[in-house]
């Protein structure tokens, strides 16, 4: 009789084991490896890692694999991992201007110091399929010339930090000193208004996608503000952390992030005179189109500060910072498949009633 | 923490014990304020937001090894949800679990309140998926927390009075708010208005949890509660014509169920532990 309601627990038992048999696919195909997904789908395991707020390609390339390729379920599986680990402290701040650059270019000057360097990008390429791609093929040893090669000057100060002479950037602001330590919305609740290191924080992990049409519409008129890169830069960083034991920071590894710093146009107001802004952007891995949407959503979220007239949803610290997040925005949408049948019978009553009601008074009237 | 670790290596409830304690704070001060909306730092848990996070995260907090508990959703404790968040504690906390209430010391529900009084040894943890009783009003969390703090309920009483003069009721039927020992109006979860009088004065503990907004209320044991209304157009909860076709009852909450492609129907009650309750050894025999 109950069968509308009844039998849940076997038919999901079944639809898990059936997900697991679609997952591994035709059995006379490989089984992909994830070590094959951490070398060759590297991008995929990059976002998975900054937006997953975990840096370890390890738990990225398996949470891609156990996810079919799908990178928001990967992205929540990372993070309900991360979830369960313990926090020892944080680590010290690093200076990006040490890092060991992979990419670094600006398009705000012809030649800087240093050089512009282009690493790896697909940016350049005609996007044709590359059918030979079809076929596996050995690859000889690349004889690709590598940053070894070339001899990069292991400083490379910041663009905006060496050509600004003039003032005619504003200096990057620095709200924390180290005693004060940064807020961090994993583990106080967001609450606003927010800081801008709490927003930064939120836009490192919220979604590219999200991002880059909110950063879009900033170009389109909404919010409108030209932006230039002035640098983007992509390589690793030493990371420090201080043990209250110790006493002094240690080096405790690498971590490769990428990093945009945008230009903005900036009228002037009462108090300021007419200067470029930033904005900023920083995540880990290879995330350029991230960091770069980011720099420009950030710069967005600081009209209050500039006192700009605040017009368009890029602009409003709370529409942005609350539904910036894949992880809640997939799991409130899709729950609407979960079973609403009390609330829809509610509704359903109400209509009726309503619609009975409505036909007695037309009844009346004729 | 490595007394209570279960399932490969996961601590006991999946939280860690500073997690815990954390969420233990915010409850304490949810059961002294209240209705107010306690801000907490919700963390992901291994299913997804908007699928009762808030709920489980209280729950994990909350349980002991000896407690029992019930986990329903939609009044039923086989729908897929709560045979998932059941399975869920199983396997991190190994804890006994029922179906049947009044063996319950711990409740999470969704949507429902069960049927059974609630006794003072119980605890009621709600999923909550919007806790601002005016968000769909103002959708500015900034605002509604002024609202609250200066007790500022103008805007949920025009929107009532609105509901009166174009429909000639309150077109609410679902997540009714309610108001707090006078003090803060609250949104009781997506429960249908017809389980809003059992939040009043009732003698167990009911905790609210909502994972994707952060935030944690609570009704301590015998706290007033009232749903907002007129006093000329009074509140009032559903009726229905007809009894539960399966046990007969006629004081609780109807499911309707179509039985075929004609559109034929029949009405059953919603909570499932309570219509087997009512079917008893002689069935039909429930005064």
């Amino acid at each position: 009789m109950y069968v509308a309601v009844k039998g849940g627990e076997k038919a999901i038992r079944n639809a898990h084991a059936l997900f697991d048999e679609k997952r591994r696919g035709d059995v006379s195909v490989p089984e992909i490896t994830t070590e094959q997904i951490k070398q060759q789908l590297s991008f995929s395991v990059d976002r998975v890692m900054s937006e997953g707020s975990l840096y370890d390609f390890d738990l990225s390339a398996l949470a891609i694999k156990q996810a079919r390729g799908d990178l928001i379920e990967a992205i929540f599986l990372v993070r309900a991992s991360r979830t369960t680990l313990a926090r020892f402290g944080s680590s010290k701040p690093f200076d990006t201007s040490h890092m060991r650059v992979e990419r670094r270019i600006s398009a705000t000057y012809k030649d800087i110091p240093g050089g512009q360097i282009l690493g790896a990008t697909f940016d350049y390429q005609h996007r044709l399929l590359d059918f030979s791609l079809e076929e596996q093929k050995l690859q000889d040893e690349t004889s690709v010339e590598t940053r070894d090669d070339v001899g990069l000057d292991a400083d490379m100060p910041r663009v905006l930090d060496i050509l600004n002479n003039e003032g005619l950037v504003e200096q990057a602001s620095l709200e924390m000193n180290e005693d004060t330590p940064p807020s961090d919305l994993t583990r106080s609740p967001l609450e606003f208004p927010a800081d801008r290191s709490l927003r930064l924080q939120n836009l490192a992990r919220a979604d590219e996608g999200f991002l880059l049409a909110l950063g879009y519409s900033t170009q389109r008129g909404y919010a409108r503000n030209h932006g230039f890169a002035g640098e983007i830069r992509i390589g690793s960083v030493a990371v420090e952390f201080a043990p209250e034991e110790l006493g002094f920071p240690i080096e405790i590894g690498e971590m490769i992030v990428s990093e945009c710093e945008m230009i903005n146009q900036f009228k002037g107001s009462k108090s300021a005179p007419p200067q470029f802004t930033r904005g900023y952007g920083l995540a880990f891995g290879q995330v350029e189109r991230k960091v770069m949407s980011m720099a420009l959503v950030d710069r967005a979220l600081r009209a209050d500060e500039l006192g700009e007239e605040k017009t368009a949803p890029a602009q409003d610290e709370e529409f942005v910072l609350s539904h910036s997040d894949n992880v809640k925005a997939t799991g409130f949408v899709e729950h609407l498949k979960l079973p609403h049948y009390v609330d829809f019978q509610a509704e359903l009553e109400l209509v009726r009633k309503m619609r009975a009601k409505q036909r007695v008074m037309k009844e009346a009237a004729e | 923490m490595s007394a209570g670790l279960t399932m490969n290596g996961y601590n006991f409830a999946y939280l860690n014990e500073q997690t815990k304690r954390m969420i233990r704070r915010a409850l304490l001060k949810a059961v002294a304020i209240p209705g107010y909306q306690v801000p907490f730092a919700s963390r992901e848990m291994p299913m997804p937001y908007g699928w009762g996070t808030g709920g489980v995260q209280v729950t994990a907090s909350i349980l002991k090894p000896d407690d029992v508990l019930k986990v329903t959703d939609q009044g039923a404790d086989d729908t897929t949800n709560a045979v998932s968040i059941r399975d869920f504690f199983k396997k991190t906390a190994d804890i006994a679990t029922t179906e049947i209430t009044q063996d319950a010391t711990i409740i999470q529900t969704r949507h429902r309140i069960p049927e059974q009084e609630l006794g003072a040894n119980q605890i009621l943890v709600f999923q909550v998926p919007i806790p601002e009783p005016m968000r769909f009003l103002e959708p500015r969390e900034t605002e509604t927390r002024k609202m609250h703090a200066l007790e500022e309920y103008g805007l949920m009483h025009v929107k009532l009075y609105e509901d009166i003069s174009r429909n000639g009721q309150i077109a609410t039927t679902y997540a009714y708010p309610v108001s707090v020992e006078e003090r803060y109006v609250m949104d009781p979860s997506p429960i249908p208005k017809f389980d809003n009088p059992k939040m009043n004065n009732m003698a167990a503990l009911q905790l609210f949890g909502a994972g994707r907004e952060m935030r944690i209320y609570a009704l301590p044991p015998y706290t007033r509660v009232k749903s907002l209304d007129f006093e000329d157009y009074p509140f009032e909860v559903q009726k229905w014509d007809e009894p539960c076709a399966i046990c007969g009852t006629t004081d609780s909450y109807l499911d309707e169920v179509i039985l075929d492609n004609s559109g034929n129907r029949m009405f059953c009650c919603s909570d499932t532990a309570y219509c087997q309750s009512k079917q008893g050894p002689v069935k039909g025999a429930e005064q």
